[in-house]
C-alpha cells in the first residue's frame, strides 16, 4: 500500500513528516544552512568592532587582486593540485593492481591480505603522520638504517623537513594510509563481475593478464572513475595531515600550504595576521567551487560517457 | 580456473611476493611504534628495529602520559561522542531513509537528492558558520556541539545505504503487516528497523571511522581539555612532550591500540559490509 492509494489529498500523511522531520531539520541546520551562510559571509566584510556590511566581490578581489593574498592563494591551489595528482598517480594504480591481485580465483590467504592491508586505513590521520615524521625524523635514525641496509644511505635526506621534498612526501604518507579504500571499492567492483564472461575468454586461451586488461578493466572504469572523484574531493578538504605535522603555518616557507591550512589560518589568524570569519568564508566559498567544478566534471564529463559504454 | 594457469605474468608465488611485500610496507611503521613504545630511552634509540628485551622492557612511557595528561578522559569523549552519534544517525537515518524509499509523495525525489548533496560537498566548508551558530546556541566547548555537526555530517551517506538497503526488503511483509492493521509507525518500529540490522555494520563503518578519527572539528568547536576528543588530545599532547620520545611514542600507541583491536574483532564485517553494499 501506498499513501496514494489512501487519497493523500484527503488527509496530510503525518507519518511521512514524522519520519522525514528530524533528519532534514539536523542535517538542514547543521549542514545546509551552513553551507550556504559561508558563501553569503564571502560577500560581507567585518570592521573592528565586528560588525558585517556587505561588500560585493571585495573579498574575491582581495584574494585574487592583492599580490600577497594572489600568491598564497595560488601556493595552496598548486600544492594542492600536487598532493592530489600524487594520489591519482600513485594511490589509485597501487589500489588498482592490489585489488586486480585480491580478485585473482582461488588466491590463499585473500582475507587477510586483505584485513591487513586495510588497517592503516582506519587510523587517524593525525596518528599517522606522527607515525611517519618519527620514522623519516634524522634524530631517530631508522630510515637512514634502513637505506643502509640496502646500500642506499646516500640517499637520505629530511624529506618532511626540506622546502622541495616536504609536500611530495607528505602526499605519499597519505597515499600509504588511503591506499586500502581504492583496493577495496575496486575490489568489490571486480568482484561484482559475472564469471560466465571470464570463463568464456578462459575458454578461448586469454590468459589472466588479457582478461584483466581487455575484459574487467573496461567494466571497471566507472568505479575507477568515482574512486577519482571521492580522492578529488578529499583531497580538496585535506587538512589534519598537513595540520598535525607541520602546525598551521604548513612549512617550512609555506611549501605544503593547502586550501585546508589556509583556510584555517584565514579564519583563525596567524602570527601578526588577525583571524577574520569573512575571509575565511570566501576561501571555504572558493574551496566549494573548486571542489564543484570537479563534481560536475565527473559527472557531466565522465560518468555520462563510461555509462554509455558499460555494457 | 588455478593460480597454475596464470603464470604468463606472474606466477602464485610472484602475486604473494606482491601481496605480502606490501602488507610488510603496511604494517611496519605500526609495529615498530608500538614496539619501542615498550622500551627504555636508551634502547629506542641504540636499536630502533628491535624488539623490547628484558633488559630494555620499560613502560616509563605510558606511566609519563597517564600521569601527565587526562588520557582517560579523551578516550571516554571520543567513546561517547562516536557511540551517540552512531545511535542517533542510525535512527533518524533510518526514519528517513524509510519515508524516501518507500512512500511516493510529492517532492520525494528533490528530497532525496536534497539529502545526498551532503555525500559530495564536505561539511567543513561551512566551518565558519557553524561555529558562529555553536556560538549562538552556546554550546562551544560541548560534546554536544560535536554530535549535532558529525550527526549532520553522517546522515547523507547513512540514508543513501539504508535506502538501498530497505528497498530489498519483500514487500509482502509489509503489505501482510498493513493488512493486519498495523500503524505505519508500527511497521517501521517493529518490522522494519530489526531487518535492517546487518546494515549497521556498514553504516557503522562510514559513521564512526571518520568521526573517531576528525581533528578539525573538536579543533574548532571544543578545544577545551575536558572535551578533547583522542585524536586533539593525542595532537595537543604530542605537540608539547615532542622532545620526550618515551611519551610520544606510548601515546602513539594508546591511541593506536583500541582502534587496532576493534578493527581485528570486526573487520570481516566491517569488509563484507563495505564490498557488500553501499558503493558499487
Amino acid at each position: 500500500m501506498k499513501t496514494t492509494q489512501t487519497g493523500w489529498l484527503g488527509r496530510f500523511p503525518w507519518h511521512i513528516a514524522v519520519f522525514l522531520a528530524p533528519a532534514v531539520l539536523i542535517y538542514t541546520l547543521f549542514m545546509i544552512y551552513p553551507l550556504l551562510d559561508s558563501i553569503r559571509l564571502s560577500f560581507f566584510t567585518a570592521d573592528d568592532s565586528g560588525a558585517i556590511s556587505y561588500a560585493g566581490f571585495a573579498n574575491y578581489v582581495t584574494i585574487l587582486g592583492d599580490p600577497e593574498w594572489r600568491a598564497s592563494f595560488l601556493n595552496a591551489l598548486y600544492n594542492n593540485l600536487v598532493f592530489f595528482l600524487v594520489h591519482m598517480l600513485v594511490q589509485n594504480p597501487v589500489g588498482l593492481l592490489l585489488a586486480a591481485l585480491l580478485s585473482l580465483p582461488r588466491l590463499r590467504l585473500r582475507s587477510t591480505y586483505r584485513t591487513l592491508i586495510f588497517m592503516p586505513t582506519m587510523l587517524s590521520v593525525v596518528i599517522i603522520g606522527f607515525v611517519w615524521q618519527l620514522i623519516l625524523s634524522p634524530l631517530w635514525g631508522i630510515s637512514e638504517t634502513l637505506l643502509y641496509y640496502v646500500g642506499l644511505v646516500d640517499w637520505f635526506e629530511p624529506w618532511l623537513g626540506q622546502e622541495n621534498t616536504a609536500l611530495v612526501t607528505l602526499s605519499l604518507i597519505s597515499v600509504w594510509q588511503f591506499v586500502g579504500i581504492p583496493m577495496i571499492l575496486i575490489y568489490a567492483a571486480l568482484l561484482l563481475i559475472p564469471e560466465d564472461l571470464t570463463e568464456a575468454a578462459e575458454i578461448d586461451g586469454a590468459n589472466h593478464w588479457h582478461i584483466f586488461w581487455h575484459i574487467k578493466l573496461p567494466l571497471i572504469l566507472p568505479t575507477i572513475a568515482m574512486v577519482s572523484i571521492l580522492t578529488f574531493i578529499a583531497n580538496f578538504n585535506a587538512f589534519d595531515l598537513i595540520y598535525a605535522v607541520k602546525g598551521a603555518l604548513a612549512g617550512p616557507n609555506f611549501s605544503t600550504d593547502i586550501m585546508g591550512t589556509l583556510f584555517y589560518r584565514t579564519f583563525f589568524g596567524f602570527q601578526l595576521q588577525l583571524g577574520s570569519p569573512t575571509m575565511g568564508a570566501t576561501v571555504a566559498t572558493l574551496m566549494f567551487l573548486v571542489i564543484l567544478v570537479g563534481v560536475l566534471f565527473y559527472l557531466f564529463g565522465v560518468q555520462r560517457r563510461l555509462r554509455r559504454y558499460a555494457m | 580456473m588455478s593460480m597454475q594457469k596464470m603464470r604468463k605474468p606472474l606466477g602464485a608465488a610472484g602475486v604473494h611476493a606482491i601481496l605480502g611485500a606490501y602488507t610488510v610496507l603496511a604494517l611496519w611503521p605500526i609495529f615498530l611504534v608500538i614496539a619501542n613504545s615498550f622500551k627504555e630511552r636508551k634502547a629506542i634509540f641504540r636499536d630502533p628495529l628491535a624488539l623490547p628485551t628484558i633488559d630494555s622492557f620499560s613502560l616509563i612511557g605510558f606511566e609519563k602520559v597517564l600521569g601527565k595528561s587526562s588520557f582517560g578522559l579523551y578516550l571516554f569523549n571520543s567513546l561517547s561522542v562516536t557511540l551517540i552519534t552512531l545511535a542517533i544517525v542510525l535512527l533518524i537515518g533510518a526514519m528517513a531513509a524509510w519515508a524516501l524509499s518507500e512512500y511516493k509523495f510529492k517532492g520525494n525525489t528533490l528530497l532525496s537528492i536534497y539529502m545526498a548533496i551532503g555525500i559530495m560537498v564536505p561539511i567543513r566548508l561551512g566551518s565558519v558558520s557553524i561555529l558562529q551558530l555553536i556560538v549562538d546556541l552556546d554550546l562551544t566547548n560541548t560534546r554536544t556541539a560535536l554530535v549535532l555537526v558529525y550527526v549532520a555530517q553522517s546522515l547523507p551517506l547513512a540514508i543513501f545505504i539504508l535506502s538501498e538497503f530497505m528497498r530489498q526488503i519483500p514487500g509482502d511483509l509489509k503489505e501482510a503487516a498493513r493488512c493486519d492493521g498495523i500503524s505505519e509507525y508500527g511497521i517501521f518500529f517493529h518490522i522494519i528497523l530489526p531487518l535492517v540490522r546487518p546494515a549497521i555494520a556498514t553504516v557503522g563503518v562510514f559513521t564512526m571511522v571518520p568521526i573517531w578519527n576528525d581533528l578539525w572539528f573538536p579543533l574548532i568547536l571544543a578545544p577545551s581539555p575536558e572535551t578533547a576528543t583522542i585524536t586533539l588530545g593525542v595532537q595537543q599532547f604530542i605537540g608539547q612532550y615532542v622532545t620526550d620520545w618515551n611519551s610520544v611514542l606510548a601515546s602513539l600507541t594508546m591511541a593506536i591500540l583500541p582502534v587496532l583491536i576493534i578493527y581485528l574483532i570486526f573487520s570481516r564485517q566491517l569488509i563484507r559490509g563495505i564490498t557488500s553494499g553501499a558503493v558499487k
